[in-house]
């Protein structure tokens, strides 16, 4: 039991670097940029398993409930506004693989790097 | 049994992306990645994180996926075996991964109340919320009031990013691009030739915009805020573009509305600080907003959060319609 309340931050470890892999190993500019949300997700998992209590509840107040336990709102704040800038810097990345398309006719690294040598 | 429940979930989403990165079809892998987001929301769930779940389905199952498609349609779907040394990067990887887990040992254990996180400054976040603010949601209380100026500083990279992805597609693609654009049936015919999708979507539209109009404005009492808000509301008009088709969307909400919205949004959050400071107080106090203290800090929440809501949608829909009508040239 000692050991599984680590288990979320093996899972955090693995997912971090199931994404990484992706960035760095995949020629593919649209996979390495999935690696990378997935990368991001493993991160905000991290933050918010981190601000976990047990036996807490969503840091909601309610009136008339006795001594509540809370999880810690301060990860989720953080998590939660950095979800949408992640989207909106993924569709920038996006934007800009799809100009590299129009430009190059690929969107394999080694491809365009070909083309850049010429 | 919660947590049984949550070690399963973290299996599959483990599992899931493992097949996200092992499969050379981008199709296939855009869902996936799309199923991922949605069990990272119930594993938020599960974690007590009701507004980030909210956040996380809402934007990584929904429109994340959608722009994603967007994007395979104008570049291809098929990824080239890769060549590059591959073990090169899994020993990388492997080693990285056992250092990290090594270092977990030295964490404190799951959910335990003692964490040095949950000591410094939470505490006084949870305890002076219902004093200072007296709204029952801590987290939007901390998100729109006590951290407003990060709150703010988020919406502008929000918003800077849809401008960027503007700018980027300002330039007219080149004639002869590498592979025409495959994107859904004829311009301007959308799905609605589809029986089932488009009695399904016209039901749920409306339900789908008065929930996020709830979201919006139910924020302050349950989970919800403008974030969440932004991106169901931008949802429910990109359903409402994948049936009727883009034209007809435009045609609602046409592009300079759009901007519009993209700038005001950010405009009311500054607008509302720059009004703090002319009443007196600091920089985003919205305590000095009405004549009782808590009364300011409700009305400026209820602005900001507007503000957010407004950008999100505007900078959402901007960079949905940029990948869509990219489609056609």
């Amino acid at each position: 039991m000692e050991l599984l309340g680590l288990y979320h931050y093996w899972v955090f470890a693995v997912l971090l670097m199931i994404g990484f892999y992706a960035v760095i190993a995949k020629s593919n500019l649209i996979k390495k940029l999935i690696g990378l949300s997935i990368f991001q997700s493993a991160v905000f998992l991290l933050y918010i398993t981190m601000g976990k209590v047990d036996g807490g509840t969503a840091p909601i107040l309610q009136a008339g409930v006795e001594n509540p336990v809370f999880s810690n709102p301060l990860p989720q704040v953080l998590i939660l506004t950095a979800i949408v800038v992640g989207i909106s810097t993924t569709a920038l990345g996006l934007g800009i693989v799809v100009r590299i398309k129009e430009e190059y006719g690929s969107i394999e690294e080694r491809e365009i790097q070909e083309i850049d040598r010429r | 049994m919660t947590v049984l429940f949550g070690i399963f979930l973290l299996t599959l989403m483990v599992i899931t992306a493992l097949a996200i990165v092992h499969t050379r079809h981008l199709f296939v892998a855009v869902i996936l990645t799309g199923i991922f987001s949605l069990l990272m929301a119930a594993n938020f769930f599960l974690l007590d994180a009701a507004d980030v779940a909210l956040t996380e389905a809402a934007i990584g199952a929904g429109i994340s996926t959608v722009l994603f498609l967007g994007a395979l349609a104008l570049t291809g779907e098929h990824e080239r075996a890769s060549t590059s040394s591959r073990l090169l990067a899994l020993s990388v990887v492997a080693v990285t991964t056992l250092i990290v887990i090594y270092a977990t040992f030295d964490k404190p254990r799951f959910g335990d109340p003692l964490a040095p996180v949950h000591q410094h400054v939470s505490p006084w976040y949870l305890e002076k919320t219902s004093e200072a603010i007296d709204i029952p949601n801590v987290v939007t209380a901390v998100l729109a009031s006590f951290r407003g100026y990060d709150t703010l500083g988020e919406v502008f990279v929000v918003f800077t990013a849809g401008i960027g992805v503007l700018f980027l597609f300002g330039a007219r693609p080149p004639q002869n691009p590498g592979s025409p654009g495959k994107i859904t049936a004829k311009p301007g015919q959308g799905l609605r030739h589809y029986l089932i999708p488009r009695i399904v979507g016209r039901l749920l539209i409306p339900f789908i915009l008065l929930f996020g109009l709830y979201v919006q404005f139910h924020g302050d009492y349950g989970p919800g805020g403008g974030f969440q808000a932004g991106a169901i509301i931008a949802a429910a008009v990109i359903l409402y573009a994948l049936l009727e088709g883009e034209a007809q969307a435009l045609r609602v909400m046409p592009h300079k509305l759009l901007i519009v919205l993209m700038a005001g949004g950010a405009l009311l959050y500054g607008g509302v600080g720059v009004a703090s400071l002319m009443l007196g107080g600091n920089f985003l106090d919205y305590s000095v907003l009405a004549a009782d203290p808590v009364v300011g800090q409700h009305r400026g929440i209820l602005l900001i959060e507007a503000g957010v809501g407004i950008t999100v949608t505007g900078v959402l829909l901007s960079v949905f319609h940029a990948f869509a009508s990219r489609g056609k040239n």
